[in-house]
């Protein structure tokens, strides 16, 4: 669980309840480069992308973990989590850096400031029932490349994508006490099963 | 989703620009920092839109503001202006002394100050979504933000060792609703985000705050009433993000030049941590 900042504390508690029902897993922080080493899977949380990027220079993060990426760690961002993810960003600062993982354009507050968040009850593919979703300050997919699959949808819109081991949504999966989402993570895409597989 | 971070009082966008460039999560934009406040004395109020706008312009993280205690025409004109939090706050000028904003009235989040639990739970049955420790803003002193957040988690950890008849009295005692009362025996935290405010001068402070229990922090004066301010302002934030690390607290605390200028609470002219009901 990338920890620089942001809802990472709920993440780790939507693993924990996952580990408690057999899956194998562990949920740890990640702060340093050290830590991302140990984890076989790492999922980055909403929060404010601005400053996670700058944290993951300050903390000299960004590079291991851009490498890691690339190299096959299965990784899931949410909300700040998918505009680092992207490779491209609109409405950013031009300097704030993007991991290029997944081939997305995205647009920062897409669904508009703090006072038009929502909430909205998504199909999500892999998932039975719907998923109740909340977006805040949530960024928009514009522009997708070839390779990235839809998982959801808003209004047309995508709101969920994944391409290989990389997967993201605009929305907030922890702020529920569904872990439905992180259970697809950790299963189909980081193969967590009942033996033995850490995931940060 | 300021969890983890430091959120810095500006008064233009010049100074919001640096407390972006820092890492912090989120701005307050205000005429005047709490510290200038208190020297110039007066009736302190809303800012104006213009500062506001010029700095909602400036930045991409969020823009707080604030509004005065009680004062529900300030809150309505800052949410009509797209501000992404609102500040109900004891710094300004209270603009009335019985009453509270009724928060649930707006879509717009509040993030009210508290001294106590009691306090806290009050806000929160008001509508705020976020709660911050008062401490004594615009004074560099850190004693009443310890204050505050001890007390507020001390009573948090004997609500969970509460009875179910005991907890009739604690809701009686804070004068607090009896359901938000259970909720903390059954969850032992609050039903929202906690922060810290009010004093917070160096990396230490924030790291103190943090490792007593707060989920971030806030910090007015101490960044811009620094000698250095955009060095303040990074260590400040690489500060709460280690803040169990002494050896990096070591590092960022080190060649920062002179912190604000703190005051001693017996000189205080005006508590505004008083301010609130």
């Amino acid at each position: 669980m990338l920890a620089l900042q942001g809802a990472f504390a709920l993440h780790l508690q939507a693993i924990d309840r996952l580990a408690a029902t057999g899956l194998a897993v562990r949920g740890v922080p990640v702060k340093t480069a050290a830590e991302l080493a140990e984890c076989d899977a790492l999922i980055m949380p909403g929060g404010e992308s601005t400053t996670m990027s700058m944290l993951l220079d300050s903390q000299e993060l960004f590079a291991p973990l851009k490498k890691a990426i690339h190299g096959g760690l299965p990784v899931f961002g949410t909300c700040a989590g998918m505009i680092l993810l992207s490779s491209e960003i609109l409405d950013g600062r031009s300097d704030q850096n993007c991991f290029e993982a997944l081939d997305i354009k995205v647009r920062r507050n897409a669904y508009g400031a703090q006072v038009e968040s929502f909430e909205t009850a998504l199909s999500v593919d892999g998932l039975d029932e719907p998923f109740h979703a909340v977006f805040i300050r949530a960024p928009g997919v514009e522009a997708l490349g070839a390779g990235v699959e839809v998982v959801s949808k808003h209004q047309e819109e995508p709101v969920m994508c994944r391409s290989g081991s990389v997967l993201a949504c605009s929305f907030h999966p922890e702020l529920t006490n569904d872990d439905r989402l992180h259970r697809l993570f950790l299963e189909s895409i980081a193969g967590a099963t009942s033996s033995g597989k850490a995931t940060g | 989703m300021l969890k983890g971070g430091v959120i810095m009082d500006v008064v233009n966008p010049e100074q919001a620009k640096i407390a972006e460039d820092a890492g912090a999560v989120a701005v307050m934009a205000l005429e005047r920092v709490p510290s200038d406040i208190r020297r110039d004395g007066g009736v302190s109020r809303m800012s104006d839109p213009e500062m506001i706008m010029g700095i909602q312009e400036t930045v991409t993280i969020p823009v707080m503001a604030k509004a005065r205690i009680g004062h529900f025409v300030e809150a309505q004109i800052l949410e009509s202006l797209n501000v992404d939090y609102i500040d109900e706050s004891e710094v300004l000028t209270p603009a009335d002394e019985t009453h509270h904003i009724d928060k649930w009235a707006f879509t717009v989040p509040f993030v009210c100050g508290a001294t106590n639990l009691g306090e806290a739970l009050r806000r929160i049955s008001e509508g705020a979504c976020m709660i911050r420790s008062k401490g004594e803003a615009g004074t560099g002193n850190i004693v009443e933000a310890t204050r505050h957040l001890r007390s507020i988690l001390g009573d948090i950890g004997k609500i969970t060792k509460a009875d179910k008849a005991e907890q009739f009295e604690w809701a009686k005692q804070l004068q607090a609703p009896l359901p938000l009362v259970q909720e903390i025996a059954e969850t032992g935290e609050l039903p929202v985000p906690m922060f810290c405010a009010g004093g917070i001068a160096t990396p230490a402070d924030a790291a103190m705050t943090m490792q007593l229990g707060a989920q971030s922090v806030f910090v007015g004066s101490g960044i811009f009433k620094s000698s250095d301010p955009a060095r303040m302002a990074e260590a400040v934030v690489q500060a709460t993000l280690n803040y169990k690390d002494p050896a990096i607290l070591a590092k960022v605390s080190t060649g920062l030049g002179d912190a604000m200028k703190g005051l001693e609470m017996a000189t205080l002219e005006t508590k505004m941590a008083e301010r609130g009901w």
